[in-house]
C-alpha cells in the first residue's frame, strides 16, 4: 500500500505514544474528581472579584515582570542576532533557550533570592536566546539588494538603518509583540515559584479551595491577553517600558555572600568539594544518572510523546470550530472562545488546576500540555482554512472536513505540531516540578535538599535534551519540506 | 574618469556560459545603449560592469533594489549615505535636514514626482518605483550610469523625459533598453548582444532601427 511521507510520520509517532501509553503512569488518583471539576467550574462561573486586594497587585506584577522581562531580552537578543552568525554565539543561545524560565527563576532563587531581578533575568535571559534566533532568521531574510546598491564607503551602521532594518521592522514588531504575550504567560507562572505574580495568588487560593477568587484571577488574566492590542499601544509603549521597573515590587535584599557561595561550593559536585577522589565523583555521577537522571529523562520522553499526538488530535478535532467552512455564527463565536481560553492559559497553570482535581498522574499533565498546544495550532489551523476557496459542488459535513479541508492543511499542521515539539518537551520537564516524575520532579527534589550541584547536572542534561528534541524537529520538518514562521 | 576598458568578462550559471569572454571599451562621454533579445546577457553583462568598477557607477537594476518600507525620500537619499557620518544619516531617519529635503525634492520635481516626497515606496505604481530607483541613481552623483531597462514602465512622455534627466547628469553611460527607437535617440554609440557575445558595435548615428531588428 502506498503511503505518503506525511502519513508515514504521522502513523510512527501515533504509533510511539501509543506504546508510550503503555508504559506511562496514567491514572485518577482523587476521591472524587468530577465533583472537584464541578466546584473549580462553579468557581469560575460565580467570580469574586473583591475578596482580596491581592488581585489588582498579581496583575500589576504580573504585567511589570513581563514588560521589564521581555524588553531587556528583546534588547540583548537583538544585539545577538547581530553576532549569531558564529557558531558559538548560536550555541550559546541554543543553550539559554533550552533552559525553562521556571528553572531558570529556581536558579536565580537559589543565590539572588526573591529579589525582583530573579524574575527579570528568569524571563529575559530565555527570551534573549528566542530573540536572537529569531531576529536573525528575519534579518537574513530580508531583501539584499539594497545593501549592494549603497555607494562604496557607505558606513556599516548606515547601511545597516538603511538597506536592512526598514525591511524587516514590521515583522520585527509584529514577533516582539507576540512574545510580549507569552511573556504574560511566563511572567504569571512565575508565582509559583514564590515570585509575586499571579500563579503565587492563584495557587493561595486554590490550595484554600477559595475557587472562586481562584476563577476572578483567571478570568482577569484572560482579559487581559485578549485586551493587549487596545492597551498596548506603540506610543504607550516607551511609557511603559520605562515605569514597569518601578512596579516590580520591594522583594528582599539580595546577600552577595549568597552569590558568592553559590559559584564557589553550592555547584561544585559534592565529592570534589570534599576534596574526595575521581572514584568518588565517579559514583556520585552514575548514583546520579541512574536514579535520578534516566527515570527523569524516560518519563519527560514518554510524556512529550503523548502529549504531542494529544495535542496533534485535539488540533485536528478542534479546527473547524473557527472555520467557516462548517456551522453558523453562533458556534463559531464559542469556538473562538474555547480556543483563546486554551491557548491563553499557560499549560502549567492548566496542569496545576487538574492536577488538583484528579490527583497526581501523567494523564493532567497530558490534558493541559493537549489543551494548551493544540489550542495554538487548532487556532492556527482553523484560520488558514478560511483563506481557502472550495469548489461550489464541494461536499458538505464530514466529507468536506476529511476530503477538502485536512488533506490541504496538513502539511502546515504538521509544520506547527514538529515545530511545537521543543516547547511540549520544555513544558513537559518543567511539569515535574508540580509532582509528575520528569526531569523538573527530580530538578525541584534536588534543590529542596540543598544539592545544587545534582541540580545544576539535571539541568544541563534537560537542556541537552531539548536541543536534541529541536534539532530532530527541523530534520523532519527539512526532511517533510515543510514551512513555518516561528510566530506560534 | 568615468570610461573603462574590461577584457575578457564572462559569467556563468549553473555552469552554463550566459556572458563572454567578451572585451569592452568605454570612452569617457559615451552613451552606450545596449540592445539584445531578452535573455541574451545585457543584465549579466550590467551587472558584471559593476562588479569590476567596484560599486563606483551609478545602477538601476532591472528589480530596482528599493527598501519599501522607506519612504521616497529615504529611498532617494540612500544614493548619498557615504557622504555622510553615521549619527548624521540615523537623524535624518527619523527627522531629514532641510537641506537634504530641498535637494532631493528639486530632484523628483524634475521627474514628476514631488507629490509622493514621504509616500512608502511599497504603495508607489511599477513606473513610479522606477522613477524613484532613477533618482536615486542621479542623487548618487557619480559620472557613470549603469542602467537596466530604466524606462520599461513609463509612457512615452515620461520616458522622454526621463532620459533627457539622465543625459543631462551623466557624461558616460551604459543602458540597457528593448526600444529601438529610444536606443538610438539616447546613446552616442549601440551595442548588441547575442547569445552572450557582442554581435553589433556601431555608433549610432550610422545606424537605423532596420539595422539592430536582425539582433531580435
Amino acid at each position: 500500500m502506498y503511503l505518503s511521507p506525511t502519513a508515514k510520520i504521522s502513523l510512527l509517532f501515533l504509533a510511539i505514544a501509543v506504546a508510550a501509553l503503555f508504559f506511562a503512569d496514567i491514572a485518577i488518583t482523587t476521591v472524587n474528581p468530577w465533583r472537584d471539576l464541578g466546584q473549580f467550574f462553579l468557581g469560575v462561573a460565580t467570580p469574586d472579584f473583591f475578596s482580596t486586594e491581592g488581585l489588582a497587585t498579581a496583575l500589576l506584577r504580573t504585567v511589570a515582570f513581563a514588560f521589564v522581562g521581555v524588553a531587556l531580552g528583546a534588547a540583548c537578543g537583538f544585539l545577538l542576532s547581530l553576532v549569531y552568525r558564529f557558531y558559538p554565539v548560536r550555541v550559546f543561545c541554543a543553550f539559554i533557550r533550552a533552559i525553562h524560565e521556571l528553572f531558570w527563576a529556581l536558579i536565580f532563587l537559589q543565590f539572588f533570592g526573591f529579589h525582583p531581578l530573579t524574575g527579570v533575568l528568569a524571563i529575559a535571559i530565555p527570551y534573549a536566546g528566542i530573540f536572537a534566533k529569531v531576529y536573525s532568521e528575519i534579518l537574513e531574510e530580508s531583501d539584499p539588494v539594497p545593501g549592494r546598491l549603497l555607494p562604496p564607503g557607505t558606513g556599516v551602521v548606515s547601511a545597516f538603518l538603511y538597506a536592512r532594518i526598514p525591511d524587516c521592522w514590521v515583522q520585527m514588531r509584529t514577533y516582539t509583540a507576540y512574545r510580549l504575550e507569552c511573556g504574560l504567560r511566563s511572567s504569571a507562572i512565575l508565582g509559583f515559584v514564590g515570585l509575586p505574580t499571579l500563579g503565587f495568588y492563584l495557587e493561595t487560593s486554590f490550595s484554600q479551595g477559595l475557587y472562586s477568587e481562584a476563577g476572578a484571577m483567571l478570568i482577569m488574566f484572560y482579559v487581559l491577553i485578549a485586551t493587549i492590542p487596545l492597551w498596548v499601544k506603540p506610543k504607550l509603549l516607551p511609557v511603559y517600558v520605562l515605569s514597569a521597573p518601578f512596579f516590580l515590587g520591594e522583594g528582599m535584599p539580595i546577600v552577595w555572600g549568597n552569590v558568592e557561595r553559590f559559584f564557589t561550593e553550592d555547584i561544585i559536585p559534592a565529592p570534589i568539594r570534599n576534596g574526595e577522589g575521581l572514584a568518588d565523583l565517579g559514583a556520585w555521577f552514575n548514583d546520579l544518572m541512574l536514579n535520578e537522571a534516566l527515570p527523569g529523562i524516560w518519563n519527560t520522553l514518554l510524556l512529550t510523546q503523548i502529549a504531542l499526538v494529544a495535542t496533534g488530535i485535539l488540533a485536528l478535532l478542534a479546527f473547524p470550530l473557527i472555520s467557516n467552512h462548517f456551522g453558523g455564527p453562533v458556534r463559531r463565536t464559542s469556538g473562538h472562545v474555547f480556543l483563546v481560553i486554551a491557548r491563553s492559559t499557560p499549560e502549567y497553570i492548566l496542569a496545576y488546576i487538574l492536577l488538583q482535581l484528579w490527583g497526581p498522574s501523567m494523564l493532567p499533565a497530558a490534558v493541559a500540555l493537549a489543551l494548551h498546544n493544540g489550542g495554538i495550532i487548532g487556532h492556527l489551523i482553523g484560520r488558514q482554512t478560511n483563506t481557502l476557496q472550495l469548489r461550489p459542488d464541494a461536499p458538505n459535513g464530514f466529507n468536506r472536513y476529511s476530503w477538502e479541508l485536512v488533506p490541504r492543511v496538513y502539511r502546515s499542521f504538521l509544520a506547527f505540531l514538529f515545530y511545537r515539539w521543543e516547547i511540549i518537551m520544555r513544558e513537559t520537564a518543567i511539569l515535574g516540578i508540580l509532582g509528575i516524575y520528569t526531569l523538573g520532579f527530580y530538578v525541584d527534589s534536588a534543590i529542596q535538599q540543598i544539592r545544587f550541584d545534582r541540580a545544576m547536572v539535571l539541568i544541563l542534561i534537560t537542556a541537552l535534551l531539548n536541543i536534541g528534541i529541536d534539532i530532530l524537529g527541523r530534520y523532519i520538518r527539512r526532511k517533510l519540506a515543510l514551512q513555518t514562521m516561528p510566530t506560534c | 574618469m568615468s570610461g573603462f576598458e574590461f577584457a575578457g568578462l564572462t559569467a556563468s550559471f549553473g555552469g552554463e556560459r550566459v556572458i563572454g569572454p567578451l572585451s569592452l571599451h568605454v570612452k569617457d562621454g559615451e552613451r552606450v545603449a545596449l540592445v539584445g533579445r531578452s535573455g541574451a546577457g545585457k543584465s549579466t553583462l550590467i551587472k558584471l560592469i559593476h562588479q569590476r568598477v567596484d560599486g563606483h557607477a551609478s545602477l538601476v537594476p532591472q528589480d530596482l533594489g528599493l527598501v519599501n518600507a522607506l519612504p521616497v525620500f529615504h529611498n532617494v537619499f540612500m544614493g548619498q549615505l557615504d557622504s555622510h557620518s553615521a549619527w548624521y544619516n540615523t537623524v535624518t531617519l527619523v527627522r531629514p535636514f532641510r537641506k537634504d529635503r530641498d535637494g532631493v525634492r528639486q530632484l523628483l520635481t524634475e521627474l514628476a514626482m514631488a507629490d509622493k516626497f514621504w509616500t512608502p515606496t511599497a504603495s508607489l505604481s511599477g513606473g513610479q518605483r522606477q522613477r524613484v530607483a532613477i533618482a536615486r541613481a542621479i542623487y548618487r552623483q557619480s559620472n557613470l550610469l549603469l542602467a537596466d531597462e530604466p524606462i520599461s514602465a513609463l509612457d512615452a512622455p515620461m520616458a522622454h523625459l526621463v532620459m533627457k534627466a539622465l543625459s543631462r547628469r551623466f557624461t558616460t553611460s551604459v543602458i540597457a533598453m528593448h526600444d529601438v527607437d529610444m536606443a538610438l535617440t539616447y546613446s552616442t554609440r549601440v551595442v548588441g548582444i547575442q547569445d552572450g557575445q557582442i554581435a553589433l558595435d556601431e555608433a549610432s548615428d550610422r545606424l537605423t532601427a532596420a539595422d539592430i531588428m536582425p539582433l531580435y
